[in-house]
């Protein structure tokens, strides 16, 4: 069980997210959660393209270039992955702002809309 | 304790089992290749043949332009569709 | 948002070129050392965004339009589109977003042997063209989020309750 530390990381990190989004009320601790979430779920994706005793995948300088090297692709897909969870964040807090000028609060029970219990 | 919130933590108490369970049976960090179920013969290709088909040294660029170079447009239309979002919300809110 | 003391001013202006010049580097090297369009766009993004809060969002709104961000964005979105269609176009049997300049000798083709470590800046042929055109493009998105969100707020905070 010690060789899989970085997936029971990505699993705490996914968890903790969950926590913040479902159980707080400030709109901004959401937004943090929701954050939270995709950095772990990056994590996992760059975890799944690792080789035993492989170096990163660039032949510029290296010393010794019949090692073997990691997964490429992985890395690629995890770099698309955090320019749209950038992009995301953004439009989420500027919404932020939009809702704070309309409803003078920022408790999520109020903004939705009366179903409180 | 409401009815909604009881619904809140049976549902989180699910998904925690799911994901721990899952992180517990996957395959050791740092497989070996043949075992542990492990095939990396796309990338094996694009590791041997990316200098002389491409001309870059660095491999994740390549294929990051190259290879999969639809995905950067992708990624550029969601770059550029967040900062038109961004400036037409402010400007309403300028007025 | 208001400027800060001239302590920050000065050494805002110092440590800015730097900065700048490192990010250019990570964008213009994408080839061949770890980096490339979106990761050197990030850095020099955060140099814009310094001398924004050291300046205040006030004067660097007066200085810089957000209208001219979107121009300088908009020419990196058409040009990384122009050069993806002309692999169509400009040889035969040519594909979309085809690298249509690499081991040819023209402008970034010369060719590169098989597990060699010499970084020759003079290869990968469409690559680099388009990690300058990326770059561009992250720039100015990020600084122009920035620099809106915080004159629109600090109008905002000033007065204007509606």
């Amino acid at each position: 069980m010690i060789y899989n530390i970085p997936f029971i990381a990505v699993a705490a990190l996914i968890l903790i997210g969950l926590y913040t989004v479902i159980f707080k009320r400030n709109l901004i601790k959401i937004v943090i959660g929701i954050t939270l979430i995709e950095s772990g779920v990056n994590l996992f994706l760059i975890t799944l393209g690792f080789r035993k005793d492989s170096v990163a995948p660039i032949f510029t300088s290296n010393p010794d270039v019949s090692q073997t090297m990691s997964l490429p692709v992985p890395q690629a897909l995890t770099l698309t992955s955090i320019v749209i969870g950038v992009a995301v964040l953004a439009l989420m807090l500027s919404f932020i702002v939009y809702i704070y000028r309309h409803y003078k609060t920022l408790d999520v029970r109020k903004v939705v809309g009366g179903d409180d219990e | 304790m409401s009815r909604r919130d009881f619904v809140a933590v049976i549902f989180f108490a699910v998904v925690a089992v799911f994901l721990i369970f899952g992180a517990l049976k996957m395959h050791p960090f740092g497989p070996v290749e043949g075992q542990d179920g492990f095939d990396a013969e796309m990338d094996d290709h694009i590791i041997n043949n990316a200098q002389e088909e491409t001309g870059a040294s660095n491999t994740v660029t390549s294929v990051v332009f190259d290879y999969r170079g639809f995905d950067t447009l992708g990624e550029a239309t969601v770059l550029f569709t967040a900062v038109a979002g961004v400036i037409l919300v402010f400007r309403r809110l300028k007025k | 948002m208001s400027g800060m003391s001239k302590i920050v001013k000065t050494i805002s202006n110092i440590a800015f070129p730097f900065v700048m010049i490192y990010g250019l580097y990570i964008i213009a090297h994408g080839h061949l050392t770890p980096g490339g369009g979106f990761q050197g766009g990030a850095v020099v993004a955060s140099a814009c965004a310094m001398i924004l809060v050291a300046y205040g969002s006030v004067w660097t709104m007066g200085k810089i339009k957000e209208k001219r961000l979107s121009i300088l964005e908009s020419v990196g979105a058409i040009s990384f589109i122009v050069l993806a269609f002309l692999g169509i176009f400009i040889i035969t049997e040519g594909v979309f977003f085809k690298n249509f300049l690499a081991n040819t000798n023209l402008m970034f083709g010369t060719t590169v042997a098989f597990q060699s470590t010499a970084a020759n800046i003079n290869t990968a042929g469409v690559i680099p063209l388009m990690n300058f055109a990326v770059g561009l493009k992250v720039i100015a998105g990020l600084f122009a989020i920035v620099l809106v969100m915080a004159y629109a707020t600090s109008k905002i905070k000033e007065g204007k309750t509606k």
